[in-house]
C-alpha cells in the first residue's frame, strides 16, 4: 500500500502511539502518590524520585546487562526515597510538603552526580510488544510497538483498584487516610501504614522513572523529565483518588503531551512550543474546572485536609 | 460470654504536674449500667481512655470477673470484649458502613468478598432494633444514624462492656430513647455492662443503675442512682450546694422594632451541598430568639454566614441596612457574638489576654494613633475589663491559651458585651463550660436583652433554650421547620420536629 493514502490517519497514529508511549511514567508515578495519598500524606518528591529511578534503571541496566533489573534498581531507589520521605514526615512538627519539596531537590542532584557517567554509555533498554504485526504500514506498527511497561501499569490500576476496596489492608489503608482518630481507635499503627504507604509509592514513582530512561532507544540525560513527579500529584487529584480514573487521567495527558511532536510529525511546525505546553495548560484547566468549591470530593482522604 | 463484672482500683493519672486522676475506684456491676457524672475536666474521660487502653495509668489495677488485667492498648481491651462508642465518632467518613465494620473486625480478611461479606452483615444487624443502611458512605449519614452506626459496630464485634462518651448531645430525645432504652433492655437482659459518661441528671436517672461523681479527678459519690437526689449530686458535682438556678429577669414583651431580618437565605456547606435553605427569620428588639435543633442541621454554617464567614445567597439585613459581615457594618451596626469553644473560634490563643480584649476596637481611638497602636490605653482597656468580669488570668500579658474554659468565656463576654450590643449572636455559648461559667453566661445574656438587644441563641441543649428563650424555632434539615413562644413549648413535639417529623 502506498504510504500516503494513509495521511489522513497519521495524526491520530502518532497521538495514539505518543499517548501510550508519554502515559507510561504517569500512570506509574500517578498510582504511587494516589497510594500515598489515601495514607493521609501527600508527597511531592516524587519529581526527584522520578529522576534516581531513571538514573538507577539505566545505570543497573548498563552494568548487568539485564534492563528488567535496572527496572527493580529503580524502584528499589524509589523505595529509599519514600522512607526517607516517611521517616522524616514522622518526626514531630515536620511539613510533608516541605519535606516533598527538598527530596525533589536532593533527588534530581544525586541523579545528576551518579548520572555524570551515564551520559555516553548504552545500555539495553527495554522489550517492547509489537501490537501493529497485523500491518504492513511503517507508521502503524511503530505507533502500536508498546513498551512492556505499559501493560505492567494498566495490570497495576487495576491490582490496587482490588487492593483499595477488596482487602483488608486496603481498608486499612483508606481508614488511616481518612481519619487517625479511627485508626487508632482500631489499633492500627498510623506512622507505620503512612511509611509503607509512601514506600510503596516510592517504589512505583521509581519504576516510571526507569520508563524514561530504559524505553526505547534508551537514553540518560539530565533533561529527561519534564514535570512528570509534580503533575502525578495534579493528575491524582483529577483522578479523584481513584486508581481506574488515574490510568484514564494519564492517558489524556499522554495524548496532550503528545500533540507537539505528531504536528511536527504531519509537518505542522508552527507554534510547536505552543502545543508542547498542552500538558501544562490541560492542567491548569482541570485542576480549576475539577476544585470547585461547589463540588463534594467523596474520595478525598480526610487526613489530607483538603477542604480548608 | 455474658455481662462482665468490672472494677477499677486506685486508678491515678499524671500529666505532667497535672493530676487527672487522684485514687479513682469504680466498680461496674455485671449487668448495670453505670453513671460517671462529672463537669468538664472532671476526669471522666481520662477514667475511661484507661479503661480501653488509650492512656495507662500510673498507679491502679483493672479487674475483669475478678481476674486481674493490663491493657497496654485497644487491642487488648478489645480481646476483653470492651469497647467506646466516643463523643467524636470514629467511623470512617468515606468509607460505608459495611466497610467499617469489616475493618474494625479483629482479624482483617485478606480478599473480601464483598456479595457474601454484605448477606453475613445483614444477617448480624437484622436482630437490631434499628436499621443501619449498610451500603451508605458514612459521611452521608445524619449524626443520629452514625451514632446507632457506632453502637452497632460495637455489638458487631460482640463487645460486653459499652461505654458511651455523652451519646445524647448530638441525638434528638426521641433518638436517645431508643439507643440507650436498647442498651439499658441489653443489660437488664444480661448480655451487657454499660458505662454511661452525663453531665446530665435526667439522663442519669432514667438509663443508669449506678452513679459514681467524678470531681477534679477524685471519685466524691458513688451508689444506686435511687439513693441520690438530684441536689446530693449536684451538689457533689460541683463541690458545693447549689443555689437555686438564677432567676432570669421576667421576660419584657419585646418591642416592634426588626433588629435581624434574614430572608430566603441558602448556604452550602464545606462539601458543596446546600446546608441552610431558604430561610427566613426576624429577631426583635429585646428579644431572645432559640434555634433548636440536633447538630449538624445547618446551625454551625448559618451562624458562620451571619458572622460573614460564608457565602450565600439571599438577604440579611440588621436594623433595616443590608449585612455582610463587614468589619465595618459589624461595629456600625452593633453585631455580636459568642461562638461556641471561644478559645478557637473567638480568641486568637497565642496573643495575650489583653490584647484579645481589644480585638474589637484595636484600631479606633483611642487603641491607636494613626497607624500606631497605643499600647498603654490597651492596657488599661484590659485591666478595666478583667475586673469588671472577674477573669481569672496570670496576667494582662499571659497569653490566652494559658486561661481555663471559664475564663476564657468571661473575657469573651467581656470583650463582646461591652460594645453597643445591637444584636448578639450566640453559638452553643456553655458548651464545655462549668457549671459557674454557664450561669454566668446566661445572666450576661439575659442582660443584654433587657439592655434592648436582639439576640439570636444557637443551642443543641433543648433545656439551655427552654429556660431562656422568648420564641424557639426549630432547625431541621437547614430549614426552620417549627415556631413556638417559649411559654408554649412542648419538649416532646419539639423534639419530633428535631427529628425531622411532623408532630402527631
Amino acid at each position: 500500500m502506498d504510504v500516503t493514502s494513509i495521511g489522513w490517519l497519521t495524526l491520530p497514529l502518532a497521538i495514539l502511539g505518543g499517548a501510550i508511549r508519554v502515559s507510561t511514567p504517569f500512570i506509574f508515578v500517578s498510582i504511587g502518590e494516589l497510594i500515598t495519598e489515601k495514607s493521609g500524606r501527600i508527597n511531592l518528591g516524587l519529581e526527584g524520585t522520578l529522576m534516581l529511578g531513571a538514573m538507577a534503571g539505566y545505570g543497573v541496566s548498563y552494568l548487568s546487562g539485564s534492563p528488567w533489573l535496572g527496572v527493580l534498581a529503580a524502584g528499589l531507589a524509589g523505595t529509599t526515597f519514600g522512607l526517607l520521605h516517611g521517616l522524616l514526615c514522622s518526626v514531630k512538627r515536620v511539613n510533608d510538603t516541605a519535606i516533598g519539596i527538598s527530596l525533589i531537590v536532593l533527588g534530581t542532584g544525586l541523579a545528576f552526580f551518579f548520572g555524570k557517567p551515564l551520559i555516553e554509555p548504552k545500555a539495553p533498554a527495554l522489550p517492547s510488544i509489537s501490537l501493529g504485526f497485523w500491518s504492513s504500514m511503517p507508521q502503524v506498527r511503530a505507533a502500536l510497538d508498546v513498551n512492556a511497561l505499559f501493560f505492567v501499569g494498566i495490570l497495576l490500576a487495576f491490582a490496587v483498584y482490588v487492593f483499595l476496596n477488596r482487602t483488608g489492608w486496603g481498608l486499612m489503608l483508606r481508614t488511616v487516610g481518612d481519619s487517625e482518630d479511627a485508626a487508632r481507635a482500631l489499633g492500627f499503627s498510623v506512622l507505620r501504614v503512612r511509611i509503607l504507604a509512601t514506600m510503596a509509592g516510592g517504589f512505583l514513582a521509581g519504576i516510571g522513572g526507569s520508563f524514561l530512561s530504559l524505553s526505547y532507544p534508551g537514553s540518560w540525560s539530565e533533561g529527561l523529565s519534564s514535570g512528570q513527579g509534580i503533575m502525578a500529584v495534579a493528575l491524582v487529584i483529577f483522578a479523584r483518588w481513584r486508581s481506574i480514573n488515574a490510568l484514564g487521567a494519564s492517558l489524556l495527558f499522554g495524548g496532550a503531551g503528545a500533540l507537539g511532536p505528531a504536528l511536527q510529525g504531519v509537518g505542522v511546525t508552527g507554534y510547536y512550543y505552543l502545543f508542547n505546553a498542552a500538558p501544562y495548560i490541560l492542567t491548569l484547566a482541570i485542576m480549576v474546572a475539577s476544585t470547585s468549591r461547589a463540588a463534594p470530593f467523596a474520595d478525598a482522604p480526610g487526613e489530607l485536609k483538603l477542604h480548608r | 460470654m455474658t455481662a462482665p463484672q468490672v472494677e477499677l482500683k486506685n486508678m491515678t493519672k499524671r500529666f505532667g504536674a497535672n493530676l487527672a486522676l487522684n485514687n479513682v475506684s469504680l466498680l461496674i456491676r455485671s449487668g448495670t449500667v453505670h453513671a460517671l457524672l462529672g463537669e468538664n475536666g472532671a476526669g471522666k474521660s481520662t477514667l475511661v481512655k484507661c479503661l480501653v487502653g488509650f492512656y495507662h495509668p500510673d498507679d491502679g489495677h483493672i479487674q475483669v470477673d475478678g481476674r486481674e488485667h493490663r491493657l497496654n492498648s485497644p487491642k487488648d481491651a478489645d480481646a476483653l470484649g470492651i469497647g467506646m462508642v466516643y463523643q467524636h465518632f470514629t467511623l470512617v467518613p468515606s468509607m460505608t458502613v459495611a466497610q467499617n465494620l469489616v475493618v474494625s473486625g479483629a482479624r482483617l480478611p485478606a480478599y473480601i468478598n464483598w456479595q457474601s461479606e454484605l448477606k453475613r452483615l445483614a444477617e448480624v444487624t437484622k436482630k437490631l432494633p434499628f436499621h443501619v443502611p449498610l451500603d451508605v458512605r458514612v459521611s452521608q449519614l445524619s449524626a443520629g444514624e452514625k451514632q446507632k452506626a457506632e453502637i452497632v459496630k460495637q455489638l458487631y464485634l460482640g463487645r460486653k462492656l459499652l461505654i458511651l462518651d455523652e451519646p445524647t448531645s448530638v441525638l434528638t430525645p426521641a433518638e436517645a430513647d431508643e439507643v440507650l432504652g436498647y442498651v439499658r433492655s441489653l443489660t437488664r437482659a444480661g448480655e451487657l455492662s454499660a458505662v454511661l459518661i452525663s453531665h446530665k441528671f435526667h439522663e442519669v436517672r432514667r438509663y443508669a443503675d449506678d452513679v459514681t461523681v467524678l470531681r477534679r479527678g477524685a471519685s466524691v459519690r458513688t451508689g444506686a442512682v435511687a439513693n441520690l437526689s438530684d441536689d446530693a449530686l449536684a451538689e457533689a458535682m460541683i463541690g458545693e450546694p447549689v443555689s437555686k438556678a438564677v432567676q432570669h429577669a421576667p421576660k419584657l414583651p419585646p418591642k416592634s422594632n426588626i433588629v435581624l431580618s434574614m430572608k430566603q437565605v441558602s448556604v452550602n456547606g464545606d462539601n458543596g451541598l446546600p446546608a441552610v435553605k431558604d430561610l427566613s427569620l426576624e429577631v426583635r428588639e429585646g428579644e431572645i430568639v432559640g434555634i433548636a435543633g440536633v447538630s449538624g442541621n445547618g446551625q454551625l454554617e448559618l451562624v458562620e454566614t451571619l458572622m460573614g464567614q460564608r457565602d450565600r445567597s439571599g438577604a440579611i439585613a440588621v436594623s433595616g441596612v443590608a449585612f455582610n459581615g463587614t468589619r465595618r457594618e459589624i461595629a456600625r451596626l452593633g453585631v455580636y457574638g459568642l461562638p461556641q469553644e471561644p478559645l478557637k473560634n473567638a480568641c486568637i490563643d497565642r496573643m495575650s489576654l489583653a490584647e484579645n480584649l481589644a480585638l474589637r476596637n484595636f484600631d479606633r481611638a483611642p487603641l491607636c494613633r494613626g497607624i500606631a497602636m497605643n499600647y498603654g490605653a490597651l492596657t488599661e482597656q484590659a485591666a478595666k475589663l478583667v475586673k469588671q468580669f472577674r477573669v481569672k488570668a496570670p496576667g494582662l500579658t499571659a497569653s490566652m491559651s494559658a486561661l481555663s474554659g471559664g475564663n476564657v468565656q468571661r473575657a469573651v463576654l467581656a470583650r463582646e458585651l461591652t460594645q453597643n450590643v445591637r444584636l448578639l449572636i450566640a453559638s452553643n455559648p456553655t458548651f464545655g463550660l462549668d457549671f459557674v461559667a454557664c450561669e454566668e453566661t446566661y445572666r450576661r445574656i439575659v442582660e443584654a436583652r433587657n439592655g434592648g438587644a436582639a439576640v439570636l441563641l444557637i443551642s443543641e441543649d433543648l433545656d439551655e433554650l427552654l429556660g431562656l428563650v422568648d420564641r424557639i424555632l426549630v432547625m431541621s434539615a437547614g430549614r426552620i421547620v417549627h415556631e413556638v413562644s417559649a411559654d408554649g413549648a412542648d419538649k416532646r413535639v419539639i423534639g419530633k420536629y428535631m427529628a425531622g417529623m411532623k408532630a402527631a
